[in-house]
């Protein structure tokens, strides 16, 4: 009798998980499918137009070539200095926004007066348009004319510098590194405020210095956080653009992948070639990403003996 | 349950829209009425065109005009998209003298040569040197809104300051020991644009190539970008930017200059005449202080560029009766009156038509550099700028699809170069790399 039961009971729960995956899965289909028609459609449809000789202005002279495109990207030796200040402007701001923000962040988490003032002021340069902070950076800290640089170089008895002219490669670190140090601040934040305070709290009676703490408990707690920080600071700094665009226009080594993609599509309107460039840069970007982000991983595990 | 009212509510708002774009279909064919869409750059002169479109529509019942304005860079994507899918969007497009040509080549633009031929609207006022721009084959494809050329702008009172004078037609070398002597720590003898860019740095320096005896192409479509005229015109700019530049050369372009001078952090500003109605406004704090000259030259007896901002219309616009007559208004001398009677006489489109020049009122408005503008204007030659004679109509630009990524590509080395981070000849040898692929296309 009971067996029987425990059997029934066991066959009507695997029909009810069958009805209920096949729900979720109904569920999910519209947000799957909108997001393939979303972005694998156009990667399609891009993949294509890669293998077209497309000049928008000259719409009479449309044809295939099947990898023509893809050997002139590989000829015309713009990919590879684009990859490599892409990888360049990224890892330097990442690891300099990720010391700022630590730095900061654990300012920010004593208590002191004014604290909530202090943190949404922080936070400001990260929710700014990057366009328009571009625009801030160029004409109110960078100019050479009316610059605050500028005028505290002089003002410090030193000659201005010519930042755009002379360290164009600098100036987009810089200012990548203001606005992404408050999104590693916020992460790293959360980090610290989710430490127990009891372990705290043991550590000083133990009579652990401050620095000790820090170095011994606070960072190893804090590994998983930095690693998010990282890995979400790389997506989005691959992509950067905006202060390229509007700061340096791609010279002394700050010609990203991004901007190269934007020039050959916008300036040259060659659709067949900016495709291929489109598709080896999400190519080129897969791989960069996996494997920095595997090398980088593999260090924080060895220094969180974990 | 949810789901479904979902898709109801989903269905509905297709239904909506499906509606909503029927909508839009219906109205522009509606009772003969025409409705003109034009496109056009948010740019001062033509902002005061849609306020004077009430003007147009009172006197031609039955044509409404629709304005959409835009960034330059927009809507150069977007015009450019639709006249080039014949998508047709646009009954009239604002588009500059480097495209011309080319759409008109192409056959994207309605030939207008027979209907700007009516004895009122006087098609031979409009400047020669401008029209020829516009023309290919004795066609003309598009007639300027206001056009600009190039002039060398001067404080007077620094030079004088500093003993220093120059002539109405001066020489580079001549303007090059002016700026080294009037320089001081605080003033810079010279502003030029340094920003990379086709329509940056490339604007006034391929003025000074074509006037050092160098070009883009020769007449076979060979770059001569590494050519020794072409690397004597880029070291002669570069080293005058070292030696009596404004401090950061490749943060500057128009705007930079325009006020570096008005501030007056430098004595003396190569660029668009458009700039000097800038300098003479009311509220320029060198208004009276400034001189005007000609372009510098070389080799050649002008150097000045040629600009201009043109009404076309798209040969596939299913409204082009209409829409000629539109441009034919917004070009027209009366148009100039009444932009002037309404809004004032300093706001009339400059360089486009020989007759304003000689209205009293713009007279007055523009006394110190409405005669230089008109003069330099008359005297450039976009067919020939240079020393040599060259395949395509134009001075500061390549008419070739091509030309605004190769410009802009050499630009950067270019900028590269004024930096320091490589010679001008190893940047013009990579140049002419680039510039090579583009001119192949063209043979």
């Amino acid at each position: 009798m009971t067996t029987q039961t425990t059997a029934k009971t066991s066959v009507v729960k695997v029909e009810t998980q069958v009805k209920k995956a096949r729900l979720s899965r109904a569920l999910i289909l519209p947000a799957l499918i909108f997001s393939i028609v979303l972005t694998q459609i156009p990667f399609l449809v891009t993949i294509y137009f890669s293998t077209l000789e497309w000049n928008l202005l000259k719409p009479t002279e449309i044809k295939f070539t099947w990898f023509d495109n893809y050997v002139a990207v590989f000829e015309k030796g713009d990919l590879l200095p684009a990859t490599f200040a892409t990888i360049g402007i990224t890892s330097l701001a990442v690891v300099f926004s990720v010391v700022l923000g630590l730095f900061l962040a654990v300012l920010l988490d004593r208590k002191f007066r004014g604290q909530a003032v202090a943190r949404t002021l922080l936070i400001t340069p990260f929710l700014l348009m990057p366009a328009a902070a571009s625009l801030i950076w160029k004409h109110s800290m960078f100019d050479s004319n009316v610059g605050i640089l500028s005028w505290l170089t002089e003002a410090l008895g030193g000659t201005p510098i010519q930042w755009t002219t002379d360290l164009p490669f600098l100036v987009v670190v810089i200012m990548l590194t203001w606005q992404y140090t408050p999104f590693m601040m916020l992460i790293l934040l959360a980090g610290l405020q989710s430490q127990t305070p009891e372990v705290l709290e043991a550590a000083a009676v133990d009579g652990a210095s401050a620095w000790k703490t820090f170095r011994w408990i606070t960072l190893p707690h804090l590994r998983q956080y930095v690693e998010i920080a990282v890995l979400l600071g790389t997506i989005m700094l691959l992509q950067v653009f905006d202060p390229i665009a509007i700061i340096t226009k791609g010279t002394g080594g700050t010609k990203t992948l991004s901007y190269l993609l934007y020039e050959r599509a916008f300036v040259g309107l060659n659709v067949g070639e900016a495709a291929a460039y489109g598709v080896v840069t999400v190519l080129l970007t897969i791989v960069v990403a996996t494997v920095a982000l595997r090398s980088l991983f593999k260090v924080f595990i060895e220094g969180g003996q974990r | 349950m949810l789901s479904k009212k979902r898709v109801i509510t989903f269905g509905a708002m297709l239904g909506i829209s499906a509606l909503a774009l029927s909508g839009c279909a219906a109205s522009t064919g509606a009772g003969g009425d025409v409705t003109l869409t034009l496109a056009t750059v948010n740019n001062g002169n033509m902002v005061d065109m849609e306020s004077l479109k009430g003007e147009f529509e009172a006197a031609n019942p039955g044509i409404k005009v629709n304005f959409q304005v835009m960034e330059e860079g927009d809507l150069r994507s977007a015009v450019t998209a639709d006249v080039a899918n014949a998508a047709g969007q646009y009954d009239i497009v604002t588009i500059g003298a480097y495209e011309v040509p080319q759409w008109g080549a192409n056959g994207w633009l309605t030939d207008l040569t027979e209907g700007l031929n009516d004895g009122s609207y006087d098609v031979e006022d409009i400047l020669p040197p401008v029209r020829s721009a516009l023309s290919v084959d004795g066609k003309q494809y598009a007639v300027p809104f206001y056009g600009e050329s190039s002039i060398l702008m001067y404080n007077k009172e620094i030079l004088d300051a500093a003993g220093q004078k120059l002539s109405k037609n001066p020489t580079w070398q001549e303007v090059a020991a002016v700026a080294k002597a009037v320089k001081t720590d605080d003033v810079a003898g010279i502003c030029l644009r340094g920003k990379p860019g086709w329509g940056d740095l490339f604007a006034p320096l391929t003025t000074v190539v074509q006037t050092f005896g160098g070009s883009w192409y020769d007449m076979n479509w060979d770059a001569q970008v590494n050519s020794p005229a072409f690397v004597e015109a880029v070291t002669f700019y570069k080293n005058l930017l070292d030696e009596a530049g404004q401090p950061n050369p490749v943060d500057y372009s128009f705007n930079e200059c325009l006020n570096a001078l008005k501030e007056g952090k430098v004595a003396m500003w190569y660029d668009a005449s458009v700039a000097a109605s800038f300098l003479e406004a009311d509220d320029s704090p060198v208004k009276g202080k400034l001189a005007y000259s000609h372009a510098p030259v070389v080799k050649t007896k002008e150097s000045g560029w040629l600009w201009s901002w043109n009404l076309a219309v798209p040969a596939n616009t299913k409204n082009k009766d209409a829409a000629i007559k539109f441009v034919k208004w917004a070009t027209s001398k009366e148009y100039h009156n009444l932009v002037g009677t309404k809004l004032g006489w300093s706001k009339v489109p400059p360089g486009a038509r020989i007759s304003t020049y000689s209205i009293p009122e713009y007279k007055e408005a523009s006394a110190a550099y409405g005669p230089i503008t008109l003069e330099v204007m008359n005297a450039v030659n976009p067919v020939q700028p240079g020393v040599n004679p060259q395949p395509w109509v134009g001075i500061q630009y390549v008419a070739i699809p091509e030309f605004q990524e190769v410009g802009n590509q050499v630009a950067q080395l270019v900028a590269d170069a004024i930096a320091g981070r490589t010679t001008v000849k190893e940047a013009l040898d990579k140049g002419q790399k680039i510039a090579q692929v583009a001119g192949d296309a063209q043979k």
